[in-house]
Parts: structure tokens; sequence; C-alpha cells
């Protein structure tokens, strides 16, 4: 079976930043996203998504690595400041490429 | 005491005491559909009936609190709080802007106690809930107003859900009126009482969570977070009637102005002012102004409603 590798980037952050991330994920040349509500703990506090403003999100993106390059440092430059951002990088195969941008 | 508040402080003993007691994220979700339409409507069955020219005249006094409210709050925060202007600015925003629940708690008391109120108050909590988030934007932003990004605020707090609910529940109510609304009252009129008590419940598992934020937040803000609303109230009071409603439409109003948003300015100032520390304007917020209203702030100001009678 022949697999392609392509970069897995995760980012845990807070609810509000579903809608600017999953914007910036496409403009940046994203082919889709999966995001999931989370909770946990962290340096900043816990949440427990039990209320519309202690909620958070798990933003799944697979793209090849000069996508995860643009989008990490757009993230970092962009959000980290201020809101409470995980960010986390993994190498994964991917069966059909075509689904995840670059070649 | 009202059952209600008994249910509320079940929920945060039961987090204080770290029970295992959680509500599914989807019933709380459902519940404050449930309650945000069901205040809506009741009010707008009522709203078909009064005339239009002595409404619009309180909306507009109404809008004008709204506006206002979060400046002196802003002041206390800067001066004597001694707080960064972003920080200042959000829990300024909060403090200005309205906790829908509290009003629903205050209507629950007056129900009780068998006092009257204008049933077309649910209209103001819809009209509260913004102007207050605009202030405390402006009082952040102030020379830097081209970095808001305006577009996705206004989104964020006209298409909130409480506001599409609340006022969606009012133009159905007003609609369909007393007749129509009898096929659906069982569910939304009449159990209303027993879903607030479960919301409450549920508020209190949260509040208590908030707890360990006013530690950090320390005394000035617990301070802040029980004296602002009295003076609030106070000011609500005092234009409830100057517009001319009645004692419990003032206890309501007062009620309103007191409250501190939960829902729409944190997640409005999020988006607006980044950098100011939601531990601060939450934890006072939930921590200390919402408990604060429902067990002492609403006799206390019905109390003042009754007082000031002219």
């Amino acid at each position: 079976m022949q697999t392609h590798p392509r970069k897995l980037i995760v980012v845990i952050c807070e609810a509000t930043l579903e809608k600017p991330l999953a914007e910036d994920a496409r403009r940046l040349g994203a082919g889709g996203y999966t995001i999931a509500d989370v909770r946990g703990s962290g340096r900043g506090g816990t949440r427990e998504g039990a209320w519309e403003a202690d909620r958070s999100i798990e933003m799944k993106v697979i793209g090849d690595a000069e996508f995860a390059e643009r989008f990490a440092q757009h993230v970092l430059a962009t959000y980290c400041e201020h809101y409470s951002v995980t960010m986390y990088l993994g190498d994964v195969s991917v069966l059909r490429p075509e689904k995840f941008g670059g070649r | 005491m009202d059952p209600v508040v008994l249910f509320f402080l079940l929920g945060v003993i039961a987090k204080l005491a770290k029970s295992d007691l959680r509500l599914p994220e989807a019933l709380y979700e459902t519940l404050s559909i449930f309650l945000l339409l069901a205040i809506g409507l009741k009010g707008g069955v009522e709203l078909a009936k009064v005339p239009f020219g002595s409404v619009a005249l309180q909306a507009a006094a109404v809008l004008a609190m709204g506006f206002l409210l979060p400046l002196p709050a802003y002041a206390i925060l800067r001066g004597p709080g001694r707080l960064a202007r972003p920080d200042a600015a959000s829990i300024a925003a909060h403090y200005g802007s309205v906790s829908v629940v509290t009003f629903a708690v205050a209507t629950a008391y007056l129900t009780r106690r068998s006092i009257g109120y204008e049933a077309h108050m649910p209209l103001f909590v819809a009209l509260l809930e913004t102007p207050a988030i605009v202030t405390g934007i402006l009082l952040a932003r102030m020379g830097t107003l081209g970095t808001v990004r305006w577009g996705a605020v206004a989104h964020e707090v006209l298409l909130g859900k409480s506001i599409v609910l609340l006022l969606g529940g009012l133009a159905i109510g007003a609609i369909v009126g007393p007749d129509g609304i009898a096929p659906i009252k069982l569910l939304f009129i009449d159990l209303f009482k027993g879903v607030l008590a479960l919301f409450l419940l549920e508020m209190g598992l949260v509040a208590g969570g908030r707890l360990g934020d006013l530690r950090r937040a320390g005394p000035f803000l617990i301070a802040f977070g029980v004296v602002v609303p009295v003076l609030f109230a106070c000011a609500g009071a005092l234009i409830a009637r100057l517009v001319g409603l009645s004692d419990g439409g003032t206890a309501l109003l007062a009620t309103m102005a007191a409250s501190a948003s939960y829902i729409a300015a944190p997640t409005a100032m999020r988006i607006a002012v980044p950098e100011a520390n939601p531990a601060l304007s939450i934890g006072a917020s939930l921590g200390v102004t919402f408990p604060f209203n429902i067990t002492v702030g609403i006799p206390l100001y019905l109390m003042l409603a009754e007082a000031l009678r002219f």
C-alpha cells in the first residue's frame, strides 16, 4: 500500500477561536479540517466546557510541510499572545494525497 | 427562600465538595434555549397589548442606561481598582450588560409574592445585552478603533443565541397572542419554574468552579462585585420610576442594571479585547455578583423599588 507523508497540526484552544481558525486554515490552503469539543487543564487553569465562555476545541488539520509551516506561524503570531493555545505537529501518512494539498 | 435559590446552593456545594455531579453540556444548552424562548414568548404575548408609544420611550431610556452604565464601573476599576485599561473595560462591559438568568430568578421571585410587573420587560433584557459591550470595546480601544474586528463582534453579539431567542420568542408571542400560545403553554409557561430550578443547579456548579478565580482576583474585585450591582440597581430603579414602571417593573429593571453578563459579554470581549484577562471579569461576574444577586440582591432591589415611589 502506497502512503504519502503529510503534517498533522493539532490546535487546542478556546472555542472563541473556532471561526477565525477555520477561516485562516482555509485561506492558507487547507483542504479541510476537523473540530471537536474538548475539556482539560493547563497552566491557564481548568476548562470544563460547562458553559459558553468555558468551552475549548481541538482542531486537526492535515497538509503538506509548507502549509504546516504557514499555518503554525500564523497561529503563533496571531493568537498565542492573548489566548490559551496548545499546538503541536506530527508526521502522518495519508492514502489519498490530493485531499490534503501539495503533491 | 425560593426553591430555585436552594437548587443553586446545592450546585455550589456539590462543586465545592468535588462531587462527580456534572450536567451534560447538551442539557445545559437545551435548558438555556428553553429559558430564553420561554421568557421571550411570555413577554411577546403581552407586548402586543401595550401601546407602542409608551414602550418606545421606556426602551430608549433602557438603551441609554445600557450605553452609560459601563462608564462609572470603568472609572472605579481604573481609579481605586488600579486595573489595566483592557481589564477595566472588559469588566465594565460585563457589568453594564445583563444576565438573563438573574432576570428569570427575579420574575420567579415576584410571581411567588404575587407582585405584578409589565409583561414586556423581556424586551428590555434583549435591549440591554449589547450597548454596554459596545461601550466596553470603545473604552478599551479608544485611539485604536481601526483594530477592532467590528463585523465579527457584531455578528457574535447581535446574532448570538440569547438575542435571537429572546427577540424570536417575543415576536412569536406577539404574533400568535394568548390564544395561539395555549397549545404550547404547558411546556413553555407552566414548566418554566421547574426548568429554571434545574438550570440553577447547573449554574451553581459553574459558579462554584469560578470561586478559585476570586483568590487570584483579590478583595477589590470581590467588593466591586457586591457594591457596584447595588449602585447600578439604584440607577436602574430611578430610571424605571422616571419612565413610569410599576413596583414589579422597577424591581426588574433594577435587577437588570445590577446583573452582570456571563454569556454575551465574555464572548464578545474575548474577540474584541483579547488582552483582557477573562478570569477577572468572569470570576467577578459569576463568582460574586450572580450569587449575590440571586440570594440577597433581588429581595433588596424589590425593597428599593417599593421605597422609591413618586
